[in-house]
């Protein structure tokens, strides 16, 4: 058993890193992945959204399934019942079966699944690990990788009723840092990022964020700007300079101060 | 639809067991439905009479439901029926994009509401028929297409540019024969086809004209790359106010040319 997990765990360290962020206006997943083509955020049903470290056809398969699961649900009763709760519960129990099966090998892969509510307090977030277990998280948390650093960092930094430009700021400021602590730039064209907004009008809160979008709220001043709002002053030296603080979290933006304020 | 039968073969529409009938089965029909292209897009309406037998059993049913993004399905025959087959067809659309990550095809989507329409014929020789008219943006091709069927899930595409489907059908393509043009605009299209619907009304019992009293207007859609929508209910009286009083000089509608 502790051989299991420690094969899965090992996969699941070498892949890339993903974080899933609280912001004002719902939940956003943020990860490097150079494929255009191949996701790791996904669309499960109108309010819930899934994220996956570790081997890429083994989070597929359970990707599948979940969309299958929200479907058939929201099918045969109604849309309102299909919750990220009952969701994660059928994740961890395949997980789980997966794990302790001594005829197939354990998944190397971390889940996250989210769902967005009416007002903030609504939000939910579960972890999964490979073994079939179900954390219950709020307000960052980050899989994959060296997930354990960048949650640390995170945690740190994170508050409630960030704005999304800040939120995604602050998620690739994590993800640009190695193990060493030293800092690297991931430009936008690597990143992929989605969010579970509940503004949005339509009844589906999943949106992909690319494009012109994602580089206008990478480029933005954070002062409280919305997905949609130009890039306001220029005091910060906006010009198509770093998306990620390549600098101290002090220089740039005075939003996300560091040593964790608390309000 | 293929992962249902696999695991909820229950829910499929076509799948129910049927006890031996004699004799038709009142149930409630629904009735005409019109669709018409324009430069950038298409238009799809349909009245709100559901009869049952000589009784009107509903005064505002809906038979124009959006199917996705890009396109939209009227429905004529049984209304549980048709209703249900939308609510599924819609599912089907919304779980091939999430699992696939990209949209079908218009044709492919035509394709599936084909299936289905198929699926139920054993209950269309019951007297429970289905029929549809699809509507729907080609994102590829840039313009409106319209599709409609016959009772078994053929499909054929209207290429004159408008077609009607139900049972004042007849009358509404009588109607659009002499109005339609292909180079109407967005508004002059929305115009056509409630005047087609107030010309099967009026020689269709089957058919609902506008309810000015109560305010139940015709559902009227349309589809341009920008996507679906539906016209508010204000928008609809309007252009509803406007052929009626139009009518109250001229009853038949507006005269054509006789060459």
């Amino acid at each position: 058993m502790a051989d299991r997990a420690e094969y899965a765990r090992k996969g699941i360290a070498r892949g890339r890193s993903l974080v899933v962020l609280q912001y004002a206006d719902g939940i956003v997943f943020v990860g490097e992945n150079p494929s255009r083509a191949l996701h790791k955020f996904s669309e499960i049903y109108d309010r819930i959204g899934f994220a996956a470290a570790g081997k890429y056809n083994e989070y597929e398969n359970l990707r599948i399934g979940g969309v299958r699961y929200a479907d058939l649900r929201g099918y045969t009763y109604d849309r309102d019942d299909v919750t990220a709760r009952g969701l994660a519960n059928v994740y961890a129990q395949t997980l789980g079966t997966i794990f302790s099966s001594a005829a197939e090998k354990p998944y190397e892969v971390e889940l996250v699944v989210a769902e967005v509510g009416a007002e903030p307090e609504g939000d939910q977030i579960y972890r999964l690990p490979h073994d079939g277990s179900i954390v219950d998280e709020h307000g960052s948390v980050a899989v994959g990788g060296n997930a354990e650093q960048i949650s640390t960092f995170l945690d740190q930094r994170h508050r409630d009723g960030m704005s999304l430009a800040e939120a995604l700021k602050l998620a690739v400021q994590a993800l640009s840092r190695d193990p060493n602590g030293s800092e690297r730039e991931i430009p936008a064209d690597r990143l992929e990022v989605a969010v579970l907004d509940r503004t949005r009008p339509q009844q589906r809160k999943f949106k992909r964020i690319v494009g012109r979008q994602l580089a206008r709220l990478l480029e933005a001043d954070g002062a409280g700007s919305t997905p949609t709002d130009a890039p306001s002053d220029t005091e910060d030296g906006d010009a198509a300079d770093t998306p990620t603080a390549t600098t101290d979290p002090k220089g740039t933006t005075d939003t996300t101060d560091s040593g964790g304020d608390v309000e | 639809m293929d992962f249902l039968s696999d695991q909820a073969p229950g829910m499929l529409p076509g799948n129910r067991q049927m006890p031996p009938m004699k004799g038709a089965i009142e149930a409630p029909h629904g009735t005409t439905i019109v669709a018409a292209a324009f430069p950038g897009g298409v238009v799809l309406a349909g009245d709100r009479r559901a009869t049952m037998g000589n009784m009107i059993a509903q005064r505002d049913i809906e038979k124009v439901f959006p199917a996705d993004e890009y396109s939209a399905v009227g429905i004529a025959g049984t209304a549980g029926l048709a209703v249900e087959m939308v609510k599924l067809f819609q599912l089907e659309l919304e779980h091939f994009e999430k699992v696939e990550g990209a949209q079908l095809s218009l044709e492919g989507k035509a394709n599936r509401l084909s299936t289905m329409i198929r699926s139920n014929l054993a209950m269309a020789m019951q007297g429970l028929a289905v029929v549809p008219l699809f509507a729907g943006y080609d994102i590829d091709r840039e313009r409106g297409r319209i599709f409609s069927y016959d009772v078994t899930g053929g499909r054929s595409e209207e290429h004159v540019g408008y077609a009607s489907t139900g049972s004042g059908s007849i009358f509404a393509r009588g109607s659009m024969k002499k109005l339609y043009r292909e180079d109407l605009t967005e508004a002059e299209t929305l115009t056509l086809v409630v005047q087609a619907l107030y010309d099967a009304a009026d020689d269709d019992s089957a058919t609902g004209g506008p309810d000015v009293g109560r305010r139940i207007y015709p559902i009227v859609t349309v589809i341009t790359d920008e996507g679906f929508r539906k016209l508010t209910d204000a928008e609809s009286s309007e252009i509803a106010r406007s052929i009626l009083e139009r009518r109250l000089e001229q009853p038949d509608g507006p005269r054509a040319a006789l060459l």
